[in-house]
């Protein structure tokens, strides 16, 4: 039996509506734990005052560098310095890395409900939004014997600080029809290569890998990853006649133009009399009755996603394919946010090889990363500061049209060395030929 | 004296095979295509034939365990024992029998998680940690959130908006909530308040100097103790020196104010990823339900729902509307604060004739 409940009119509205309520979750842990009556009056403080109370510390596990987000009350007595809520004067966070795609059983959730019960205030979020599951709320003591149990049921701590953090990954293959490559696969092979350096924080600052299987970008990595391995194919977009056909009688020639026709960003969607379709190979089309075709040109298509989206199964991913790779991706205070830049338009993820190659190429740049950028500094930044050109000689890739939304307007650019990277270039397009 | 032994983590990251539901395993990489029976449910349709229905549930994302355990019995009963989380927290149920859908719907409303969160609805907010566990919070998260899901709870069990509407929030501009349809960010107005008595002990001066992005932080003798001062006119009130510099306090309750900014976009459909633009500031950091923040949400979203057209994301709808239209239409004043003067802004002002009346 808990002690009794601090009094909480402002986190008590937060009962109120339909959405369900952190509070009262807060509520149930309560009536057995002290250390949650605590919590709840600490945040309740915060309610009132409207400020935050938490420092940071140093709280790890054996072996490891980072993981552990230790938090300490700054609620203190004015008089004796003492916590006025000592039994949540400490509310250590566990960020532990979730299986790619979030996927779980029962039996697992219900064995972290259990360690976090013994150990911990009983508050897991699922997930953070560095993609851990947050294991919140633990005291110092207590938390080597919880990471000690998670890590038994074949659980490892992602990363904090300095460091590669946990990665993410979508649903992917295993349940989208979208995927462009397996998601889960990539994702793993590169955290197993990196657990170096998400556990033992080294680096200049965060980098962080995100894995989508397609253009939707379901893990925004474009935006929030150093590296984005965003899923795309390079050959002609995959067609059903019989789901063309029962998408349109359903929906119609108005949605067809309006919605699909004239949102294509490329314009490579036309509608046609079947009788009138290209013959060519990169074109290809699907019926969408007897006389009728949409056609798609896919050397225009830049693999947007949207008309695939909207007519799924009629339209789909085609066979050849791969990862588009940007890097630089982020949303932090220095230059502002940025968003990730093309360094590879198309990588191949068929074989095992191609997927070594991925590791190889993360490695690079997480080397180079690690040499190049200043301290506090993210990947996207350091491309600001020394121009993307060092960085891809830096790794050793070649520039490419894709990389740019348009070449350079402003004038002042030495090119004597032109010549040379001419011949360079046309040398090794000889040599692939 | 012995130490007593140390266990020594196992370092290995997980294969997820065998989380997965059984049809999804068996059908890995195979699918055909999918559609929305309805809002909250999810059908997919395997080449071999199979299918499977999703059912989406929102959650209050960070559970105590009762209620962790309750959504574990829901899948014992119903999903053969597996789910998934999506990035925006919301659960995911996968039945191999249609049957089940309606059962498992009804046991999941019935225990007070709403199914939705799919195709064209507002999705649950992604977040941040705000007063519950963040060291540098302006402002909670979790509250925010509540407040405004239950504002939006018709929205996320409907598909009634013209496309999918994303939403996040943080609790500081370092904006971990990440980039959305509607962002509401919480943003420090003053400059840090120095603590001069505790800088030399706690700061290592060159490295708070070196974070500022304007360098309006300089090493400065205050009172004989060395500390450090804040060029004022320069300032950007970011708050970046307060996570290496606690003493440079930047939160405060009055002056911490609340944004909305619009139109991020992480998808690359249609249009290229876009970041979310500021539409509205000076917000009241107002718990526990923060009204103003959630009239101006409602007000945009029903801007949105009205004008845009079918499949038009807010960027796309604003592409096509123009930014002049944008604040018409939603009655929020244009500014001179939204008016981008950071590098790479010119980028952002019109070299063109292009003006809308």
């Amino acid at each position: 039996m808990a002690k009794q409940l601090h009094p909480t009119p402002m986190l008590d509205q937060l009962e109120s509506g339909p959405w369900p309520s952190f509070v009262t979750g807060l509520k149930r842990l309560a009536k057995d734990k002290d250390y949650v009556v605590d919590l709840l009056g600490h945040l309740e403080h915060s309610y009132e005052t409207r400020k935050g109370y938490w420092k940071g510390g140093t709280v790890g596990v054996f072996g490891y560098g980072g993981g552990v987000i230790p938090r300490f009350t700054e609620i203190k007595d004015e008089k004796t310095g003492q916590p006025v809520f000592k039994d949540a004067a400490e509310f250590h966070t566990l960020r532990i890395m979730p299986p790619p795609g979030m996927h779980y059983d029962t039996a697992t959730l219900r064995k972290f409900c259990d360690i976090w019960e013994k150990y911990g205030s009983g508050l897991i979020a699922l997930h953070g939004q560095s993609g851990d599951i947050m294991f919140q709320g633990c005291t110092t003591e207590n938390v080597q014997p919880a990471w000690d149990e998670i890590n038994e049921m074949g659980f490892d701590m992602g990363g904090a600080g300095p460091a590669v953090r946990t990665a993410m990954s979508c649903v992917g293959a295993a349940r989208c029809e979208q995927s462009c490559y397996d998601e889960a696969k990539a994702h793993q092979k590169i955290v197993n290569n990196f657990l170096d350096d998400i556990h033992r924080p080294a680096l200049p600052y965060k980098f962080k890998f995100k894995f989508s299987g397609c253009g939707n970008d379901c893990m925004n990595a474009i935006q929030r990853a150093d590296m984005a391995v965003i899923g795309t194919w390079r050959d002609n977009m995959k067609t059903d006649d019989e789901l063309g056909k029962k998408w349109f009688a359903k929906h119609g020639m108005n949605e067809l133009i309006n919605d699909v026709v004239n949102m294509c960003p490329t314009r490579a969607l036309q509608v046609k009399d079947t009788k009138d379709v290209r013959k060519d190979a990169h074109i290809s089309a699907v019926a969408i009755n007897d006389t009728q075709s949409l056609e798609i040109d896919n050397k225009d298509c830049v693999r947007c996603m949207h008309c695939i989206n909207v007519m799924t199964g009629a339209l789909g991913p085609g066979k050849d394919k791969g990862a588009t790779i940007l890097v630089g991706g982020h949303g932090h205070l220095k230059i502002g946010a940025t968003l990730g830049t093309v360094v590879v338009p198309f990588m191949d993820l068929k074989t095992e090889e191609d997927y070594d190659k991925l590791v190889e190429l993360a490695q690079n740049i997480v080397d180079f990363f690690a040499e190049n950028a200043l301290e506090h500094e993210r990947t996207g930044e350091m491309i600001e500061r020394i121009g993307l050109v060092n960085f891809l000689e830096g790794i050793g890739l070649d520039p490419d049209a894709n990389m740019v939304n348009c070449p350079r307007s402003n004038p002042y650019i030495r090119t004597d060395g032109w010549d040379e990277e001419v011949a360079r270039i046309n040398a090794k397009k000889q040599a692939a030929a | 004296m012995a130490q007593p032994q140390m266990r020594k983590p196992v370092e290995y990251f997980l294969d997820n095979k065998k989380f997965l539901h059984p049809k999804l395993a068996a059908n890995y990489g195979n699918w055909k295509y999918h559609d929305r029976p309805r809002p909250g449910v999810l059908h997919h349709v395997s080449n071999t034939g199979d299918e499977v229905w999703t059912v989406r549930a929102g959650t209050q994302r960070q559970m105590d365990v009762h209620t962790i355990r309750l959504l574990c019995d829901i899948a014992d009963q119903y999903a053969e024992g597996r789910v998934r989380f999506t990035i925006r927290s919301n659960i995911e149920y996968i039945v191999s029998d249609e049957a089940k859908v309606g059962p498992l719907i009804e046991a999941l409303e019935k225990n007070g998680f709403p199914v939705g969160g799919t195709g064209n609805s507002v999705s649950m907010v992604a977040h941040t940690q705000g007063w519950l566990h963040c060291d540098i919070p302006g402002t909670d998260a979790s509250g925010v959130v509540k407040s405004m899901m239950d504002a939006l709870f018709e929205d996320f069990k409907k598909e009634e908006m013209p496309n999918r509407v994303r939403l996040s929030t943080s609790c500081c501009e370092i904006n971990c909530g990440g980039q959305a349809d509607i962002a509401v960010i919480i943003q420090h107005t003053k400059p840090p308040k120095i603590n001069h008595d505790l800088v030399a002990n706690v700061c290592e001066r060159p490295a708070v100097v070196a974070r500022c992005p304007v360098a309006a932080i300089r090493p400065a003798l205050v009172n004989g103790k060395p500390s450090l001062e804040v060029d004022e006119k320069k300032c950007v009130c970011c708050g970046a020196c307060y996570p290496p510099c606690p003493p440079m306090q930047i939160n405060d309750p009055e002056h911490s104010k609340l944004a909305i900014w619009v139109g991020g976009k992480n998808s690359n459909a249609r249009s290229k990823p876009s970041f979310h633009k500021l539409v509205a500031a000076g917000l009241p950091n107002n718990p526990p339900r923060w009204p103003e923040v959630n009239a101006i949400v409602k007000k945009i979203l029903d801007t949105y729902k009205a004008d845009a057209r079918p499949w038009e994301r807010m960027a796309d709808w604003i592409e096509r509307i123009g930014w002049p239209r944008f604040f018409e239409k939603t009655g929020l004043p244009f500014t001179k604060y939204m008016i981008d003067d950071w590098r790479g802004s010119r980028y952002n002002l019109n070299a063109s004739n292009h003006v809308r009346f």
